[in-house]
């Protein structure tokens, strides 16, 4: 039995393929939404940690801190097992995608309140002077500027939550690595295994090097 | 008697520095007031206590055209009264010319897009730059983007005109263009109130000039008695300092 036989089973390959695609359709869906998700929360987030009363931009921070502390793999456990007892009982997507939102919205967060302060002071003073308020000075002026800085580390973020959505398998969702451990359960060869990781890097390669592009324009335009 | 800008007894501090020590001014509707005096004097942070980019100490009083400037709703109704041009500009990078005058009009007052746009292209005309309306401003040199923050200023068409050292930040050549538009500005009976180290422009154009150092009105009155005839020896040695170089 050579190599290719073991981990590049045709046969194997041809029989597993639908299932993986069935799993990395999930992925995608999983990923696209907790992204969504996520960004909304970092968002809302950065304004309270910048704007909100004393009180709730301390607590911002706090939240912040925890969900960048704790393992994604520990966070999605309890949500998953742990909340039941509680009478919270989630699907599989549901307790992944809350998961992957949870923390993924504190890193995006943080993204977008060091996006805004990168905007200069004279901004927000010349909307003020013009009699903006402070939500439209946010929407139309600061916002817009700010985006166009955190692409790079809102996409490394993305591809983050998109890798880490691979966790979900511990909790039964049947992901492309879910999948693909089955399916080498049923074939009793690891090709799908080999064939899913080619998925994910057929996926995310060009993602990363989109954002070492990305941060290398962003250079020389800063120079 | 008070003016159209009223000022009263205005403090200011930064820990215990006093940026401003009990200012009284009054400013009239349609007068044209330079302020002068050496950096750190206060001037800069005068101007920008008039609507608010600065908060100044409980005790003091500023009214425009009757509204005391506070804060929230009220203070935003000043500021859609009061234009304000900086020495950095501050356009807005992501907008082209036309969006950038077009920007305030809109939001704040909620004028539709085609008679902003319209007021936009007629404003950039009067500054000179309305074939650039179409520009991103780092397109544009310095003197035209001070000339674009000056229409997008007059877009919510201010009672009050505030100009902090509008040509300190322009290459030599273009002072004189930004000039020629707040000449033609004061001609239109638009009240100015302008902070500057141009000693021509001054005696040209104010109404009255202001000497002011370390935090207080040295003195005041029209150009030709302060700028040549000054009373208080502060006032000749600033002046000697600056135009004998």
């Amino acid at each position: 039995m050579d190599i290719f036989d073991t981990f590049l089973n045709a046969e194997v390959m041809r029989r597993t393929f639908p299932l993986l695609l069935r799993g990395l359709w999930i992925t995608l869906q999983l990923g696209a939404a907790s992204i969504v998700a996520g960004l909304g929360l970092g968002l809302g987030l950065a304004m309270t940690r910048l704007y909100a009363p004393a009180p709730v931009r301390f607590l911002t921070r706090v939240y912040i801190d925890i969900f960048r502390s704790i393992p994604l793999l520990v966070l999605l456990i309890i949500v998953y097992y742990a909340l039941p007892f509680v009478g919270l009982r989630l699907s599989p997507f549901a307790s992944a995608m809350t998961a992957l939102t949870l923390v993924s919205g504190a890193y995006t967060a943080e993204i977008f309140r060091a996006g805004i302060e990168a905007i200069p002071k004279g901004q927000f003073e010349a909307s003020a002077a013009l009699g903006l308020s402070g939500r439209q000075t946010m929407a139309d002026v600061i916002l817009p500027q700010a985006v166009r800085i955190v692409i790079p580390p809102l996409t490394n973020n993305s591809i983050n939550v998109v890798k880490d959505t691979a966790l979900a398998s511990v909790v039964a969702m049947p992901d492309l690595l879910k999948q693909a451990t089955q399916a080498q359960a049923l074939a009793a060869n690891p090709t799908p295994l080999i064939v899913a990781a080619a998925i994910y890097l057929a996926f995310l390669w060009p993602l990363v090097a989109l954002v070492s592009r990305m941060e290398r324009r962003f250079a020389a335009r800063r120079r | 008697m008070t003016g159209f800008v009223s000022i009263r007894n205005l403090r200011k501090s930064y820990g215990t520095f006093e940026a401003l020590r009990g200012i009284n001014l009054d400013v009239a509707k349609g007068e044209v007031v330079c302020i002068i005096g050496p950096s750190g004097s206060g001037k800069s942070t005068l101007i920008r206590c008039i609507n608010r980019l600065e908060g100044f100490s409980a005790g003091s009083e500023i009214r425009v055209d009757g509204m005391p400037v506070t804060s929230g709703r009220a203070l935003a109704k000043v500021r859609a009264e009061v234009g304000m041009v900086f020495q950095s500009f501050n356009l807005f990078p992501h907008l082209t010319v036309r969006e950038n005058v077009m920007l305030a009009p809109r939001r704040v007052r909620g004028t539709l897009r085609v008679d902003s746009a319209a007021q936009a292209d007629r404003l950039l005309a009067r500054v000179g730059i309305g074939d650039q309306a179409g520009k991103y401003p780092e397109h544009l040199s310095g003197g035209q983007q001070q000339r674009v923050a000056i229409a997008r200023a007059l877009a919510m068409e201010p009672q009050v005109m505030l100009f902090d050292e509008p040509t300190s930040a322009l290459d030599p050549e273009m002072v004189g263009e930004v000039l020629d538009v707040m000449r033609d500005l004061a001609r239109t009976g638009v009240t100015m109130i302008v902070v500057t180290h141009e000693m021509g422009f001054a005696a040209q154009v104010a109404d009255r000039v202001i000497f002011m150092d370390a935090g207080q009105i040295v003195e005041q009155g029209p150009p030709a008695q302060v700028l040549s005839a000054p009373q208080e020896p502060r006032t000749r040695d600033f002046l000697g300092a600056v135009l004998n170089h």
